[in-house]
């Protein structure tokens, strides 16, 4: 089987099946491959959901897809892990003036951390899922590298994932690209096989947005826009859904040049904004910052969003700060910044506010 | 993982659904094969399955103590819910209200929440708290439409004090039609005596062995619903639909036999139920708690059949996909649509801390049960709890 390095003919895999079509592929190859697999589906979010997630019919069509592959599937509910990892501090961090990724944490805390403890206590030896990012040997044992479609990486979101971790999963489609994905299960009968691709943060509905989410769980205090000499200019509505960087949305500030926002201080219930060069940053400050398999010191390529490019850049050995071969866009506080050498994830953390 | 289980089945899960009994499947086909026609029709054939239906009709009334008139045949236990609340409310006007308890399925809570009803709560036993009913029906006289009291709750097998809540609603709301949903009851307690008094009775098939799709909901003559389902004016007026002739001699072959052996397999399986407690006590200790009987351990408001149990420090999510490897089928809290498994409702209404109910495991025993089932179920769940105790209880 393209893509895995672990594990042998006959273990036992526990595949995790969204319901979409790579997902449904990756349980294929793996039961072809001769292991032996069971589906399941995690139901993460009792709310309502319009993004291509967690619904009741995502359910189904896993189910379906098991069914049509002849294996066993089950659906485990770890609401209550995903309202304490990932929606508590997704509400805390909008209320904080950052900008949090929460497939990250989702990531991080669920599906290879809540659902790898399940699979060990149900005596699974591996995991898999349909995530297009790969698992290639480095010295210090397996790694993660960049899947094969880079449209569709997925190795940013994945950027935690250690040896640890790596040695009990497979990620049987990142050798391929999603056109070969979706052509394999049209070939198979899949499904799933035209279903779109899922979009955005699942729990929140693509109708209602953000600002109706977090207004139901946090009090939205408005804001003081100032410019960056510290002249109020107007007032912001909603500081908790100001992100760093943005443009649009900021309410009238007079005509004159576009202006973005630099900066979200929500201790003082501050917005400052300024011109695209002033958006401009040489240095990222970072927190939580893990070198994979030890520091490196000479230049990397930085990215800091699920899918933009990476960037030549230097992060010094304690991974306090991103320095960047150029200036560019200040990144957001909140989301993470993942460091690669080729198509190898060496490190990752998040961004911090910078300290003025 | 393999397929299918070669392993023998132990089923504890008689609660969701029972296995068909004998008299039953034979009954289905017999019907089945022998009426071919619309029993609304006028020819030969179709009165003869006109017979036959109002036969299993008073069968039926037999054992619910009901007349055949008041047997409306449904579809199952949740139309005959729904009817009995949305038919109650329909019927009454805007202004009207629906009651109930905090431990009741989802087929008579759902109703009732959605309309903007009232709900009583239920003490730790998951019995309902009849001051707090008095209270609320003092407070809420003349525009309570229906009042609506489960039997026997189908997740913690408490018996609910029928006759007590019906002297309370009689007395303080004489205008409101009373409802119990007695789908699990019909196995457990003598619901023709106990729901004497009752205005509608919800019962259904596949608990007590005969196919999923039929069950009924007694009508007492003069009560006032209006139909979930109208068309051809089957059943009197009440529900449309050409009848399931074959489903309702089954309904009625099972039903029957349920009720005739009902006192000799309540104390046999009542038996095989402590013994299943017991022996989980005794290997795993105090860590099992009766879910209905916490606080002082006393089971007898407790259906002889079912055990459910918390056991503290384990995912019931991952200890029922352990034991099910081994053939052991359960459930936990009543399933979800997309079959995972919710916190359930009644716990909480009882007062069962979240991360005890997370334990939850409901045993259900049925008219297949026997000791052997329970000797390797308990090994079964004790060992399964082992193992999960060393993966921070899955």
């Amino acid at each position: 089987m393209a893509g895995s390095t672990n594990g042998a003919r006959g273990a036992r895999v526990l595949v995790a099946m969204s319901g979409g079509v790579d997902s449904s592929v990756a349980a294929a190859r793996l039961l072809e491959a001769g292991y032996d697999i069971a589906g399941v589906t995690m139901k993460l979010w009792g709310g309502p959901s319009d993004t291509g997630c967690c619904s009741v019919s995502d359910v189904d069509d896993a189910r379906w897809v098991a069914d049509q592959l002849s294996i066993e599937h089950h659906v485990f509910n770890f609401g209550d892990d995903f309202e304490r990892h990932v929606v508590t501090p997704y509400v805390a961090d909008h209320a904080a003036g950052l900008t949090p990724n929460p497939c990250v944490e989702c990531n991080r805390h669920i599906k290879f951390s809540r659902l790898l403890r399940r699979a060990d206590a149900l005596g699974f030896d591996l995991v898999a899922t349909g995530h297009h990012a790969r698992i290639v040997n480095g010295a210090g044992g397996p790694r993660l590298a960049r899947g094969v479609d880079e449209a569709k990486d997925q190795s940013y979101v994945l950027h935690m994932l250690d040896a640890s971790v790596l040695a009990r999963l497979l990620l049987p489609v990142g050798e391929t690209t999603k056109e070969e994905v979706r052509q394999e299960a049209e070939a198979r009968g899949l499904v799933t096989a035209r279903k779109p691709d899922s979009q955005d943060v699942c729990f929140i509905t693509a109708s209602a947005g953000r600002r109706k989410f977090l207004g139901q769980r946090i009090p939205l205090r408005p804001g003081r826009l100032v410019d960056s000499s510290g002249s109020e200019i107007g007032t912001v509505e909603a500081l908790e859904l100001v992100t760093v960087g943005q443009r649009r949305g900021l309410g009238a500030i007079g005509g004159g040049s576009p202006r973005y926002v630099l900066d979200v201080d929500a201790e003082s219930s501050t917005v400052t904004v300024g011109s695209w060069a002033e958006l401009d940053s040489e240095i990222t400050p970072l927190e939580d910052w893990r070198w994979m398999d030890g520091p490196v010191d000479g230049p990397v390529r930085v990215q800091t969003s699920a899918h933009g490019a990476a960037e030549a850049a230097t992060v010094d050995r304690i991974g306090a700060a991103v320095r960047w071969a150029e200036p560019r866009r200040r990144v957001a506080p909140g989301q993470s910044v993942v460091a690669y050498q080729g198509d190898i994830v060496v490190g990752g953390g998040t961004a911090a506010r910078p300290v003025e | 993982m393999s397929g299918p289980s070669e392993l023998q089945e132990i089923y504890l899960d008689h609660a969701a659904s029972t296995p068909l009994r004998p008299s039953a499947r034979d009954a289905w086909l017999a019907a089945a094969e022998r009426h071919h026609a619309n029993p609304t029709g006028s020819h030969q054939a179709a009165r003869e399955a006109r017979r036959t239906l109002d036969r299993a009709r008073e069968q039926v009334g037999a054992a619910l103590g009901a007349d055949p008139g008041e047997i409306v045949f449904t579809s199952g236990g949740s139309e005959a819910d729904n009817m009995a609340v949305r038919g109650a409310l329909g019927a009454r006007g805007p202004e009207a209200v629906a009651l109930t308890t905090e431990a009741e399925h989802h087929a008579v809570h759902d109703p009732v929440e959605r309309s903007g009803g009232v709900f009583v709560g239920v003490d730790e036993r998951g019995i309902v708290d009849l001051d707090a009913l008095a209270d609320v029906l003092r407070c809420r006289e003349g525009d309570v439409a229906v009042v609506s009291a489960i039997a026997v709750n189908n997740e913690t097998g408490s018996i609910a004090p029928l006759r007590e809540v019906a002297d309370i609603v009689r007395d303080l709301a004489p205008g409101a039609w009373l409802h119990t949903d007695a789908v699990q009851a019909p196995n457990w307690i003598d619901v023709a005596a106990e729901t004497a008094g009752y205005d509608m009775i919800s019962v259904t098939g596949h608990k007590v062995g005969s196919p999923v799709g039929t069950g009924v909901l007694v009508v007492r003559d003069g009560v006032e619903l209006d139909p979930l389902i109208v068309g051809g004016g089957q059943e009197r007026g009440r529900r449309a639909g050409t009848p399931d002739v074959a489903g309702a001699v089954s309904f009625a072959a099972a039903l029957t036999e349920t009720v005739e052996q009902r006192e000799g397999s309540v104390e046999r399986l009542r038996v095989l139920r402590d013994a299943l407690i017991d022996g989980l006590v005794d290997r795993l200790g105090d860590r099992v708690e009766v879910s209905a009987a916490r606080t002082n351990g006393d089971r007898s408001h407790i259906a002889a059949g079912i055990a459910n149990v918390c056991i503290i420090g384990v995912q019931s999510e991952a200890l029922l996909f352990l034991i099910d490897a081994e053939g052991v089928r359960a459930s936990a809290a009543s399933s979800c649509s997309s079959g995972a498994q919710d916190p359930s409702h009644v716990l909480a209404a009882m007062g069962v801390p979240r991360d005890v109910a997370l334990g939850s495991l409901r045993l259900s025993l049925g008219h297949t049960s026997a000791a052997s089932d329970v000797e390797r179920a308990v090994d079964v769940i004790a060992e399964s709890v082992g193992r999960l105790d060393r993966f921070g209880g899955g």
